[in-house]
C-alpha cells in the first residue's frame, strides 16, 4: 500500500524534472540580463579591463545583443569559459549565447546540435617562434617541440598539417592560453601555435614583440563566430541578424557619429529598414523598431568595434584582412536587410 | 525428537501475523534493510531514467562508437605504437599506460621516502627528527595540485633550455662524462640498444659499414628472464646453506656463488645481443637519442612521492610506536644494535600496523594522478577524459569509461595490498 504512494511520488518527481524551456528570449526578457559565454581572458578579443568591466571584440557581440532585446547594453552576465567548459555551459542553459573564439565546424554544428549564427572574424592557426631560431617557414620545424591549447581545433590541425608534410614533431598539451606562453617564453617548447590573431594578441603583451616571429604559413581555416542551442530559431535569429546589423552598418556607411543623424530617416530605403524608420523589421524578430539602432549604438558598427579592440591602431595590430567587407576585397558579407 | 521439531515449526508458522516485521526483533532488521534497499534501487533507477530521458530529449543518445573514431590527436609519451590516425580507443590505451606509470613510479618513491621519514623521525638525533618533522608538516599541508605547479614551474624556469647546450660557448652542458642532458623539456639519459637484437630479422648497416642497433621488447624480455633464472638459482642455493647449516652446524660461504649466478648469465646474455648505449645528442631542436624523460612526468612523479610521502611517514611513525618499547630494551638486551632492532624486531611487527593505510595512500596516488593535466602529462584523464572527450563531445560516455578505469585500478592495487598483508599480518593461534 505504501509502496504504491512511494512510486507514484517518485513518478510524480520525475515528471517534474523536465528540460529547459526553449523560449530563450522570454527567458532573457524575464532575467534582464543575458548570459554570455566568453573566454578567460584574451587580449583585444574578450578581457575585462582595470575596472573589471569586459571590453573586447566578442564582448562587442555580447553586448549587442543585449542592447538589442534588454535595451541595456550593460544588462550581460559574462561567464568566462574555458575550451573545456564552453559548450556544455551553452549546451545545459547556464548561458545564452556563446561568443569566444570558437572555430566554426560541421561536428560542432551537426553532432553537438549548436547553431553558429555566423561570422565575425576569419581566423586561421598559425605558428609563432622566437626569432633568434632563425626559422623562416613552418616547414622547417622538423623535430620542434609545440606548445599547443589543449582541447581546440588546432591540436588536430596540427597533426594534419605535420603528418601531411611528413616530418615530426613534439606536442606540448597546455590547459590555458596563459600558461602556453610562459612555457614558450621560458624555452620549454620552440613553438606555440594557435589562431593567428591570438598569436598576435599574446606577442603584443610580450617584452619584445619584435624577438618573435609569426612563420608565413597560415594551416587551417578558422571561422570563429557566435553561437546558440540548436531547437531555437527565434533566439538564433536575432543572434544572427544583430551580428549582420553590425556588418551591414558598415557597408552602409551607418557608424556610431551619424547613427542618430541617420535615424531621422535617409534617402536610402536598405539604412531605413535597418534603423526602422521604414517597414518594422524588428517585429519579425520579436523586438521593437529600434532594434538594430541599438545595437549599433554600444560601439557603432563592425568596422568601429574592429578597430576599436584589434585593429592596426591598438597593441593587438590586426590588420582587416580576410576581415575587410566584401566591398574591400574581404569576406564579411551580410545578407540583406529586406 | 521429529515429532518435537515439527510442532516448533508448525507453531512459529501460525503464529507469524505481518505486525511482527515491525514488532518482533527477529524480523524488524530485515524489514528495515529490505526498505532501505528498495529505496537505494528506486533512486538509482529513478536518477539513471531521468539521465536518459533527458540525453533523449536533448538528443543525445548514449553510444560508444565514438572509440573506433580516428582520434586525430598526437600524444607525446606513448608506450606502445600509436599515431594520430589511430582511433579514440587507442589513445585511451595510450594514457591508460602513461597513468599506470606515474602511479607505479609514484608509489614506489613515495614508500621509500615515507619509510625513511617516518623512522627518521623517530630518530634521537635531535636535527634528524626535526627536519623529517618539518618535511612531514610543509608538504602534507600544502594542496598536493600546488607541489606539482611548483615543481613544474621551478623546472621550467631554473633549468636550461636545449639551445643553451648549442655553440662552443654553450652555458648548459650536459653531466656524469656528457652523457645526461637535464634540460627544462626533461631529462634525456642513454638508454640500451643492441646490435644483434632480436627484434628485427636482420639489423641495418650504416654507409660506413658499422651496424645500426636496434632494440624492442623481446631483447629485454629475454634480460629479464635471465634474471629472473639467476634470481631462482640463488634462493635454491640460499636453501641449500640452510639446510647444510641446520645438518652441520656451519653455514657455507656462498656470497661469491651468488655473485657468480648473478653476473656471469647477465654478462653473457648482454654480450650475445651486443650491448651499446644510445646517448643523447642535441640535434636540430632538441635533444634525439637515449630516453626522455618529460618534465610533466618528473614534476607529477617527484609531487605525487614526495607529497603522499609525507602521509606514508605518518602511518610509518604510527606502526613503529605501536610497537611496544619493551620490545626495543628486550632485543637490546640481546646485543642488537639500534640499526638491527629497526629491521629485524621492529619493522616486521610494524608491517601490519602500516600496511592497511598505506593501501590508501597507493590509491590516492593512483586517483591523483589525474592532476596530470595541469602540466600537460597526457594521463588517461588528459586523453580519454581531455581531448578525447573534448572533440567528440561524448561527456556522459567518456566520463563513465573513466570511473570505470579508476575503479578497476583502485580494486586491483586493493586486492594486491590486501594479499601482501594477509601474508605480513601476525598469525594469530
Amino acid at each position: 500500500m505504501n509502496k504504491s504512494v512511494f512510486f507514484g511520488a517518485l513518478a510524480g518527481a520525475a515528471l517534474a524534472g523536465g528540460v529547459a524551456s526553449a523560449a530563450t528570449l522570454d527567458d532573457v526578457k524575464a532575467r534582464g540580463k543575458l548570459n554570455c559565454g566568453v573566454t578567460t581572458g584574451v587580449p583585444g578579443f574578450a578581457e575585462p579591463d582595470a575596472n573589471g568591466v569586459w571590453q573586447g571584440f566578442d564582448v562587442a557581440v555580447c553586448r549587442a545583443v543585449a542592447a538589442a532585446v534588454l535595451s541595456d547594453p550593460t544588462a550581460v552576465e559574462f561567464v568566462p569559459t574555458t575550451g573545456k567548459t564552453r559548450f556544455t555551459a551553452l549546451a545545459s542553459g547556464e548561458i545564452d549565447m556563446l561568443a569566444r573564439n570558437t572555430t566554426w565546424t560541421f561536428s560542432r554544428d551537426v553532432d553537438l546540435k549548436f547553431e553558429f549564427t555566423g561570422v565575425n572574424y576569419y581566423d586561421g592557426q598559425g605558428f609563432m617562434t622566437p626569432a633568434d631560431l632563425g626559422v623562416t617557414s613552418a616547414k622547417d620545424l622538423d623535430g620542434a617541440t609545440v606548445c599547443i591549447q589543449t582541447g581546440t581545433t588546432t591540436e588536430l590541425n596540427l597533426a594534419d598539417f605535420f603528418r601531411s608534410n611528413n616530418i615530426s614533431y613534439e606536442p606540448v598539451p597546455i590547459e590555458t592560453g596563459a600558461e602556453a606562453v610562459q612555457q614558450y617564453n621560458a624555452g620549454a617548447c620552440d613553438v606555440y601555435t594557435t589562431d593567428a590573431s591570438a598569436l598576435a594578441a599574446q606577442r603584443a603583451n610580450f617584452e619584445d614583440p619584435s624577438a618573435h616571429v609569426i612563420m608565413p604559413e597560415i594551416i587551417s581555416k578558422e571561422p570563429l563566430g557566435p553561437l546558440v542551442r540548436h531547437g531555437d530559431n527565434e533566439w538564433a535569429d536575432i543572434v544572427r541578424w544583430t551580428l549582420n546589423a553590425l556588418i551591414t552598418a558598415e557597408e552602409l556607411g551607418v557608424t556610431s557619429v551619424n547613427l542618430s543623424e541617420m535615424g531621422g530617416g535617409t534617402n536610402n530605403p536598405e539604412i531605413n529598414r535597418l534603423l526602422g524608420t521604414e517597414g518594422d523589421l524588428g517585429a519579425m524578430l520579436g523586438l521593437d523598431k529600434e532594434w538594430a539602432k541599438r545595437a549599433i549604438g554600444v560601439a557603432g558598427n563592425y568596422g568601429e568595434i574592429f578597430e576599436k579592440n584589434i585593429g592596426e591602431s591598438t597593441p593587438i595590430g590586426l590588420a582587416r584582412g580576410l576581415n575587410a567587407q566584401w566591398t574591400d576585397g574581404g569576406l564579411i558579407y551580410s545578407p540583406p536587410f529586406r | 525428537m521429529t515429532s518435537i521439531a515439527d510442532h516448533t515449526v508448525t507453531r512459529s508458522k501460525s503464529s507469524f501475523k505481518l505486525s511482527m516485521l515491525l514488532n518482533d526483533t527477529r524480523y524488524r532488521s530485515f524489514t528495515f534493510q529490505f526498505i532501505a534497499l528498495i529505496a537505494i534501487i528506486a533512486f538509482m533507477a529513478f536518477v539513471g531514467g531521468n539521465l536518459v530521458r533527458n540525453l533523449a530529449e536533448a538528443g543525445l543518445n548514449i553510444s560508444f562508437q565514438f572509440l573506433k573514431d580516428p582520434a586525430g590527436y598526437d600524444i607525446n609519451q606513448k608506450l606502445i605504437e600509436y599515431n594520430s590516425q589511430m582511433s579514440h580507443g587507442r589513445a585511451a590505451l595510450v594514457g591508460l599506460l602513461n597513468t599506470l606509470i606515474v602511479a607505479f613510479l609514484a608509489c614506489i618513491t613515495a614508500t621509500v621516502f615515507g619509510v625513511v621519514a617516518g623512522v627518521l623521525r623517530l630518530s634521537n638525533n635531535w636535527l634528524v627528527s626535526k627536519i623529517m618533522s618539518f618535511y612531514v608538516e610543509i608538504f602534507r599541508n600544502v594542496p598536493v595540485l600546488i607541489w606539482i605547479l611548483i615543481i613544474f614551474s621551478v623546472m621550467i624556469n631554473a633549468l636550461p633550455a636545449p639551445r643553451d647546450f648549442r655553440g662552443d660557448e654553450a652555458s648548459a652542458s650536459m653531466v656524469l662524462f656528457d652523457t645526461i642532458a637535464i634540460t627544462n623539456r626533461g631529462v634525456f639519459v642513454p638508454s640500451p640498444e643492441f646490435t644483434n637484437s632480436l627484434s628485427v630479422a636482420e639489423q641495418d648497416v650504416a654507409e660506413d659499414g658499422s651496424i645500426v642497433p636496434a632494440k624492442g621488447w623481446q631483447d629485454f624480455a629475454l634480460i629479464f628472464g635471465v634474471l629472473f633464472l639467476s634470481w631462482i638459482a640463488a634462493k635454491l642455493i640460499g636453501s641449500w646453506a640452510t639446510r647444510t647449516q641446520e645438518a652441520t652446524g656451519s653455514r657455507p660461504t656462498t656470497w661469491y656463488i651468488l655473485l657468480a649466478v648473478w653476473v656471469v648469465p647477465l654478462v653473457a646474455v648482454l654480450a650475445f645481443l651486443g650491448l651499446t648505449w644510445d646517448v643523447p645528442a642535441l640535434k636540430g631542436f632538441n635533444f634525439q637519442g637515449g630516453l626522455q624523460l618529460r618534465g610533466s612526468l618528473i614534476a607529477l612523479w617527484f609531487a605525487l612521492a614526495i607529497y603522499t610521502g609525507a602521509f606514508i611517514a605518518e602511518n610509518v611513525r604510527a606502526g613503529i610506536l605501536a610497537i611496544s618499547k619493551g620490545q626495543t630494551e628486550a632485543a637490546a638486551a640481546l646485543g642488537l644494535r639500534p640499526r638491527r632492532i629497526m629491521g629485524l624486531v621492529i619493522l616486521p611487527q610494524a608491517l601490519r600496523v602500516i600496511i592497511p593505510p598505506l593501501i590508501s595512500q597507493y590509491l590516492n596516488i593512483t586517483k591523483n594522478s589525474s592532476l596530470a593535466i595541469a602540466v600537460g602529462y597526457m594521463d588517461v584523464t588528459g586523453t580519454l577524459g581531455g581531448i578525447t572527450l573534448l572533440q567528440t563531445g561524448r561527456a556522459i560516455e567518456t566520463i563513465l569509461l573513466l570511473m570505470l578505469f579508476y575503479l578497476t585500478v583502485s580494486l586491483l592495487i586493493s586486492a594486491l595490498m590486501n594479499v601482501f598483508n594477509n601474508r605480513m599480518k601476525l598469525t594469530e593461534r
